[in-house]
């Protein structure tokens, strides 16, 4: 493997050798050799619910929006409330096009009242970069991907893990909250998000200290039952937590409120980029809206099955698996509205034949009491 | 990785066990290794048919669903319902317990067409070329020579 399929060169992560070192099964995924797993999915899926695991993410692009106009920026390319956040805080949210379609779903930080640092999907940063850059009018637009490894530390025993190499005090970190301070010697960006619905961080690093600090929370963590964890469980673990997946579950076609990201849209914060197409499909009602399905049997139903009722095709699987904590298929499809109240009876054609499902609610799997 | 001699292989990484006219099929150690962990299969009924180089059946992994491809034609005289509720014996015994299905065949000189272990071996190594080796395993000459029981 040295080539993606866009003939562009694979790109490599500062763990690179570190993943070969560990026995890593190596995939390109957005034009980067990404680790899908080190021992297998299903241990390491385990070890992320049970105990805790690491995960290199650094292909993910890191793009800031700085200046004194760089709120005004910031909210009118989101469509969260990006006036909300203090220095050190963090939200969710999608950048629309001007007709609500989804261009990406980020994450972006306060890092100062002037500096907003967004999170992107690896295979959206050039994409994202351009959209900003055009939209994001006296404010400056830099591309800091290359500043940054990105780790994320996830698992009901991230803190325990974590909390011996730092000074940071991580118990009053709460969620979608970031503090800078240092991680195993190292500067570290440490923020209480993940893509895996459990407890954890994730560290942003200068790409020269990642391996030694990958090192040291694996050894450090060894104890406790941290694993490192690829993208193949990455993908099973937020899937049971119905987080979503660009390209999969979103795209310029669908909208945030199909998507069930209502609670990202705040229609009343002022303008902002696809807002007036959201304000007129909320009056005019969803024709389809994204579900989760919950399979009767063990076939794993995949991205672009059919969704039928009765025989009639209603929609389409966006995301799909074998649940490795329900044991049942499980998925998020895009069906006609009028077939998406949660109960209602569908079928999932896999290979030809339909599989009855159940619309249930998201997410899949809940938080252990 | 393992390749008993025994057995005979197809391009697609079956194997078959040839007893009398009942040929018993299952997937390689290379193609368990490959998909990584099975999930999910799905095999015919007995008495279904089947028909060399046809898809007889469904290994899924986490990430993917593989056709599995008739070795021989003939009919199903069994088929392996442990893998129903057990599908990982699939990469804990490949080559015993996780056998898929017994054909009934109904032309044994498809049966030429099929590799040796040791032309299968060769074929596998060709393929992983372009792939970084692991070698971990790498004791393949021992594992061919495993099974010393030829017909």
């Amino acid at each position: 493997m040295s080539e993606a399929v866009t003939g562009q060169p694979v790109r490599r992560t500062p763990l690179h050798a570190a993943h070969l070192r560990r026995g890593a099964r190596m995939v390109e995924f957005a034009g980067w050799a990404m680790p899908v797993y080190y021992t297998g999915i299903l241990d390491e899926h385990r070890a992320v619910r049970e105990r805790a695991g690491l995960f290199d993410v650094s292909h993910m692009g890191e793009i800031e929006v700085r200046g004194a106009r760089a709120l005004p920026a910031c909210q009118r390319l989101v469509t969260n409330d990006a006036g909300r956040l203090v220095p050190g805080a963090a939200q969710y949210a999608v950048l629309c096009t001007p007709s609500g379609g989804i261009v990406d779903d980020v994450i972006y930080t306060c890092l100062a009242a002037d500096r907003y640092l967004f999170c992107v999907n690896a295979s959206n940063e050039e994409k994202d970069l351009r959209w900003m850059r055009d939209q994001a009018g006296e404010a400056e637009v830099v591309n800091r991907s290359a500043e940054f490894a990105l780790l994320a530390l996830q698992g009901p025993r991230a803190a325990a893990i974590l909390q011996p190499l730092t000074g940071l005090a991580l118990a009053p970190l709460r969620s979608f909250f970031v503090a800078e301070g240092e991680v195993a010697g190292a500067r570290a960006l440490v923020s209480r998000t993940g893509y895996t619905g459990e407890n954890g961080f994730e560290i942003y690093l200068a790409p020269a200290d990642a391996e030694g600090v990958w090192e040291r929370l694996l050894s450090s963590g060894a104890a406790a039952g941290l694993v490192p964890v690829g993208l193949g469980a990455r993908d099973t673990l937020r899937l049971e937590k119905a987080l979503l997946l660009y390209g999969n579950d979103i795209d310029e076609d669908t909208t945030p409120l199909e998507a069930g990201l209502d609670w990202v849209v705040k229609l009343d914060k002022g303008d902002f980029i696809g807002r007036d197409a959201l304000v007129r499909q909320r009056a005019e009602g969803l024709r389809r809206r994204l579900v989760g399905l919950r399979m009767d049997g063990g076939a794993p139903p995949r991205h672009g099955y059919r969704v039928l009722r009765d025989g009639r095709p209603v929609g389409v699987v966006t995301s799909g698996t074998k649940s490795p904590t329900l044991g049942c298929g499980i998925a998020l499809a895009m069906v006609e509205r009028s077939t998406a109240e949660i109960g209602t009876r569908l079928e999932v054609e896999i290979r030809s034949r339909q599989h009855p499902a159940q619309v249930v609610p998201l997410p899949f799997v809940r938080k252990r009491k | 990785m393992k390749f008993p001699k025994k057995l005979r292989y197809t391009r697609e990484h079956e194997w078959v066990l040839v007893e009398g006219n009942q040929a018993t099929v299952g997937v390689t150690d290379f193609a368990q290794h490959e998909l990584g962990e099975v999930v999910f299969v799905e095999l015919p009924k007995v008495g279904d048919p089947v028909t060399k180089d046809e898809p007889f059946g469904v290994v899924e992994s986490v990430k993917a669903a593989s056709d599995v491809y008739a070795p021989v034609s003939g009919e199903v005289t069994e088929a392996n319902d442990d893998l129903v509720s057990t599908p990982e014996l699939i990469n804990d015994d490949p080559y015993g317990d996780a056998w898929l299905i017994r054909v009934e065949m109904s032309d044994q000189s498809e049966l030429e067409h099929l590799m040796s272990a040791q032309e299968y071996k060769e074929y596998v190594e060709e393929e992983g070329e372009a792939e970084e080796s692991d070698e971990e395993e790498d004791d393949d000459d021992e594992d061919i020579d495993e099974d010393e029981d030829e017909e």
